[in-house]
């Protein structure tokens, strides 16, 4: 019997979050019950059509053609593809109206979509929705591989994965709705950080209880990055958000923190959010995809247990350089600063490795588009992680605090290092997981790259020029002691770069489709007609003689 | 055992960066271990095991 159980629990909290609306202290809480109502019971329809009383063995779900051994869980593994597909689109198209918003003020749309409110679904929709859909997956994926065991704990990765996308439907009808605990990049309220701690410790329950019972008597480097990425963001998230809710019928809670500590506090989570969340799971995707694309095994092994033992002693000390000039002690914004600049060296050595990783193949650079995607992602975390120190230094960032250079740093980082990392995990899978010769067009993975890499050029490039602008003409004096600009002039002067910064974010997007179709195109079985990549085709020679 | 905050940043600022330092180095010196190679490059074969 399969789905019974699930059907009967998801349907009982169906009528859970009815009697929750029917209670609902105020607005924002009745709204999310509502919302909540509507998910539950579409699941539980579906889960109903599929309650199978039969004996059988499970079989894997929709696995047509699969080779791979039906021993391990790929079923889950193939909706997070799809899923992280589809919540990058989301989050790239949110970016771009949030980017015209900035640029044409007209466009927010009172009150469920102005830039205060969309800002914060972009950046859930690319950290939490896209980029934690792909560490899921791929942490599912790479440890049933390197650990030569099946996922543990049976059906509770399911959990695991919808209850993950659950969070990301109530964060993000949350943000929209107003409901927001006003913490960066931990917006949701109380009751969705409670739920999403049960996620996360579902999730670790699966993860470790995959690596004790692993056939390979060593656990390979991946698995430590996604082994902390875990750890670390429980930790971060259950202290960050410590919080008093006023009533338990109601959305809204009160930070259990107060002034510099819920500062300090929230800077420490945000800040290890970027090191262990966007660093160090990304980095378990490194570890397994580059030597698996490029066919060779990692370059050092050693300075690999290396970068992450030093990743992990100094990320963690990183976080008050988001707090320099503040009420923060200044012996804390030092530390800060010192850790920040010592991480240049352990996020160095992880990007060498990563790079020469391809020693001696690098002539497949040429030829293979996905392995180019690979390495270009590896290129841009190393143009991050000296960018990011850089501006951690406190005179530079008294220039470039609260400007655009610190998102057009943050966009490196983001569109660089976990877009291209994870668009390259995607093309890699998608033909293993559901058994095809290969990708149904690399010459479109070509377009991809391109199109991605000229976007990210053009949006840090405008961001530098607008950033460092803006904060050169906020502490401009005239000649007779007073500021020499007011504000407006300022997002006057940036108006160019904002038009610019939304084109690039539409070339971003296009590469995005495109990696939409030809991965649709492959799970379809489709394989494009195309001459190999590294070869020209020859004019006239592709078309038939008139 | 106080855990008052002067206790605590007085164990952190004494055997807490003692005890985290002495393990760091560990590592690094059993990872750079004349042996410690041959183990590494056969760890390093995981990810080709299973395809």
């Amino acid at each position: 019997m399969r789905n019974q159980v699930e059907a009967i629990l998801v349907g009982v909290g169906a009528v859970l979050a009815l009697v929750l609306a029917g209670l609902a202290a105020d607005e924002g809480m009745r709204v999310h019950a509502w919302v909540l109502f509507g998910v539950l019971a579409i699941a539980t329809w579906f889960l109903l059509r599929r309650v199978d009383f039969s004996k059988a063995k499970a079989i894997p779900l929709k696995a047509d053609v699969a080779t791979t051994e039906p021993f391990y869980n790929d079923t889950v593994v193939r909706y997070g593809v799809i899923a992280t597909s589809m919540w990058g689109i989301v989050g790239f198209l949110v970016g771009i109206v949030i980017a015209l918003q900035l640029a044409f003020p007209d466009l927010n749309i009172e009150p469920w979509f102005n830039f205060g409110r969309m800002r914060p679904l972009h950046t859930s929709a690319v950290i939490f929705a896209f980029g934690g859909s792909a560490l899921i997956t791929t942490s599912f994926y790479i440890v049933q591989r390197t650990t030569r065991a099946s996922l543990f704990g049976g059906s509770l990765a399911w959990f695991v994965f919808w209850g993950y996308q659950l969070f990301i439907v109530l964060a993000a009808t949350g943000y929209l709705l107003g409901i927001t605990q006003s913490k960066e990049y931990a917006e949701p309220e109380w009751y969705v950080d409670l739920w999403l701690t049960i996620v996360w410790v579902a999730y670790l329950v699966v993860f470790v209880g995959t690596l004790v019972k692993r056939k390979e008597p060593h656990i390979y480097v991946a698995n430590w990055f996604f082994l902390s990425f875990i750890v670390t963001v429980a930790m971060l998230h259950v202290v960050n958000g410590l919080t008093m809710p006023v009533s338990l019928l109601g959305a809204k809670s009160y930070s259990a923190f107060s002034g510099v500590q819920d500062a300090l506090t929230q800077w420490w989570y945000g800040h290890n959010a970027v090191g262990f969340f966007l660093t160090a799971g990304f980095l378990g995707m490194m570890y397994y995809f580059i030597p698996k694309q490029a066919n060779r095994p990692v370059y050092s092994y050693r300075l690999s247990i290396i970068h992450f033992w030093s990743l992990i002693f100094l990320y963690i000390w990183a976080g008050p350089h988001h707090l320099h000039f503040t009420a923060l002690p200044d012996w804390a914004q030092t530390l800060g600063m010192v850790f920040s600049i010592m991480l240049w060296m352990p996020s160095w050595g992880g990007m060498i490795n990563g790079l020469m990783t391809l020693a001696g193949a690098w002539d497949k650079l040429r030829t293979d588009p996905i392995l180019r995607m690979l390495a270009m992602s590896v290129a841009f975390y190393g143009m991050s992680t000296f960018e990011g120190p850089m501006l951690s230094i406190k005179s530079v960032n008294g220039l470039s605090h609260y400007t655009d250079w610190t998102i057009g740093h943050v966009h490196s980082g983001a569109l660089g290092w976990n877009g291209m990392i994870t668009f390259g995990a995607l093309y890699y899978l998608t033909p293993k997981l559901w058994g095809r010769s290969r990708l149904y067009s690399l010459r479109l993975v070509n377009w991809h790259f391109w199109l991605a890499t000229l976007g990210i050029v053009i949006y840090a490039a405008v961001m530098w020029v607008s950033g460092i602008m803006q904060g050169l003409m906020w502490r401009e004096v005239g000649p007779d002691g007073f500021l020499a600009y007011s504000f407006v002039e300022t997002v006057q002067a940036m108006h160019p770069y904002y038009v610019a910064r939304a084109f690039a974010g539409v070339l971003f997007l296009a590469g995005g489709l495109i990696m939409a179709f030809n991965l649709y195109q492959t799970i379809r079985g489709r394989l494009r007609d195309e001459a190999p990549m590294g070869q020209s085709v020859v004019e006239g020679a592709a078309t038939p003689a008139e | 055992m106080e855990f008052s905050y002067d206790a605590m940043r007085q164990f952190a600022d004494s055997w807490g960066l003692l005890g985290m330092m002495a393990f760091f180095f560990t590592v690094i010196v059993m990872v750079l271990w004349p042996g410690a190679r041959s183990k590494a490059e056969d760890a390093a074969q995981i990810p080709f095991k299973e395809d």
